[in-house]
């Protein structure tokens, strides 16, 4: 059964549309992207979620409840853009305050370990760096021990190792059975961690599927470039149904097709005892496939 | 009950942090009595005071800046502050609901009230031998209608404050004309007629006057009861329901 299902949501503010009508159903256990640009809908979709904002039409369902059911706020975490704490408020002093407030809550040493905040316990909040404040977020969202963690533009403001990290720490939260909802804007984030991707754009649904399915449902051409150990003719590789296309660059020969082009064609040049030396793949990206769906570069 | 305890220690903790903060409303009144008191003229009694000594008078007012300042200068500029940088919507995603923050934050301001007010008494008593309230039930009753009048002006000021700067401005811009009319610059036994009228309807004013009602051995006053109720149940409801946790 899903943990969270989204029906037809619709919330307007005054008179701008944020989300038109937005369906999707997270499993339990996955990583569930949502994508899309900037001012698409996907904070206002996942604050609906999290119960804090009451949507105009359409019904989601959390763990079977009402999302502004009250006894939600001891399963799901929430870590939202923009919520900041008191500058004088220490680490630790926010961790142990906000770990009261559950009935189970996890062990905050072990997340403090994992998010690298153990130097930063006596810290005020005031005096951490930006991608300090937001690993302390992640760890206070994380706290309650919740069933599903629903993090919204969870690596903004970190640099390139403590995106990395905070990527493993996701894995390892998931690995532990709960589900995540994660928002996003960064392509290698969303094609990294998440299972499945919610696209939207303009208040909408645009696509809904696994990483690898959005690519793909590009019919994107994939590239294949070699220097053959031994002259190879066109015919041997046109020949293939993947192939559309051989070019020749001097002594590089470029394959052109589609499918499981590189397992074809590698396949024909070992039965013919040719070695492809310098093989390089040129595949279309979760980038160019948001860039396809919602005619903008997620780098706007 | 554990998460409100533990939420108002945490207040506590971080009202004492801003030296600021904690300085006027702890240590500020009890001061002034010092200073006002170490004035000769303000130990004897005064014809223009009705026979009563300043300092007498002043320990009263000290008293009413203490609720002032907490309820109407610090609960404002926090609050605002804590729905401007999101805390109060953080809180909303947790099982503690943002009320117990607000209570944690009522209780903290009180706290620091009271610790002030003790201090007030205790050095107007021990140095200024101003005796403690002849009805200490009607200083009670006094203290805490006023602090219930001035917490939902505090309260009232930051639902409709859009930003903690904000909270804060119009927190000191009422602050100044109601302590004037709590009698800081001029004493209400020493104002005319026609300000002494006005000061009555205005919450410290009307605080005033029942705290030194109680001081001198009565009840607090009709007037000045119905007035603070009146600010407790027009502003309160207002800020109930215009207060908005993001």
């Amino acid at each position: 059964m899903a943990v969270i299902e989204v029906q037809n949501l619709r919330k307007t503010y005054g008179d701008t549309v944020a989300v038109r009508d937005v369906s999707f159903t997270v499993e339990p256990g996955e990583i569930f992207g949502i994508l899309g640009p900037n001012g698409a809908g996907k904070t206002t979709t996942v604050e609906s979620v999290s119960g804090l904002r009451a949507a105009d039409s359409g019904t989601i369902r959390v763990l079977g409840r009402e999302p502004r059911d009250k006894s939600l706020r001891r399963d799901v975490g929430v870590q939202l853009q923009e919520s900041q704490l008191p500058d004088k408020l220490t680490v630790r002093e926010a961790l142990d305050l906000y770990a009261s407030f559950y009935p189970e809550p996890a062990d905050w040493r072990a997340l403090t370990r994992e998010l690298g905040l153990t130097e930063k316990l006596k810290t005020p909040y005031g005096k951490l760096s930006g991608g300090q404040k937001q690993r302390l977020s992640i760890a206070l969202a994380l706290i309650g021990g919740p069933q599903i963690a629903i993090l919204d533009e969870l690596t903004t403001g970190l640099d390139p190792q403590a995106r990395r990290d905070t990527w493993d720490l996701i894995e390892s939260v998931r690995a532990s059975g709960v589900t995540i909802v994660l928002v996003t804007h960064f392509m290698e984030e969303a094609e990294r961690l998440c299972d499945r991707l919610a696209v939207i754009d303009h208040g909408r649904v645009v696509a809904l599927d696994t990483p690898a399915g959005l690519v793909a449902g590009l019919g994107a051409e994939q590239r294949i470039r070699f220097r053959p150990s031994a002259p190879v003719a066109d015919e041997l590789l046109t020949a293939l149904p993947e192939v559309h296309e051989v070019r020749r660059h001097g002594p590089q020969l470029e394959v052109v097709g589609r499918g499981n082009l590189l397992h074809a064609v590698t396949s024909v040049l070992a039965v013919n005892e040719i070695i492809a030396a310098d093989l390089r793949i040129e595949q279309a990206s979760l980038d160019d496939a948001f860039v396809q769906l919602t005619g903008r570069s997620t780098k706007e | 009950m554990r998460v409100f305890t533990k939420l108002t220690l945490t207040e506590i903790k971080l009202f004492l942090r801003e030296p600021m903060a904690a300085f006027f409303v702890l240590f500020f009144p009890t001061l002034l009595v010092i200073i006002l008191g170490s004035i000769p003229d303000f130990r004897k009694p005064s014809d223009d005071l009705g026979g009563a000594r300043g300092i007498d008078l002043y320990v009263g007012i000290a008293v009413i800046l203490t609720l002032a300042m907490a309820a109407i200068q610090v609960t404002p500029a926090v609050l605002a502050l804590y729905r401007e940088r999101g805390v109060l919507r953080r809180l909303a995603t947790t099982p503690v609901s943002p009320l117990t923050m607000l209570s944690a934050q009522l209780a903290s301001n009180g706290l620091a009230a009271i610790v002030s007010t003790a201090l007030v008494l205790v050095v107007g008593r021990v140095v200024f031998d101003v005796p403690l309230a002849d009805n200490v039930a009607g200083f009670v009753l006094a203290f805490l209608l006023t602090a219930a009048g001035t917490l939902a002006i505090g309260l009232f000021v930051a639902a409709i404050a859009p930003s903690g700067k904000a909270g804060n401005a119009i927190g000191t811009l009422l602050f100044f004309p109601l302590m004037f009319f709590a009698g800081l610059w001029l004493p209400r036994e020493a104002m005319p007629g026609v300000l002494q009228r006005i000061a009555d309807f205005t919450p410290l004013g009307a605080g005033e006057r029942a705290l030194s009602d109680a001081m001198t051995g009565s009840w607090p006053n009709m007037l000045s009861a119905t007035v603070l109720v009146g600010y407790l149940a027009v502003f309160g409801f207002a800020a109930v329901r215009l207060f908005r946790w993001s």
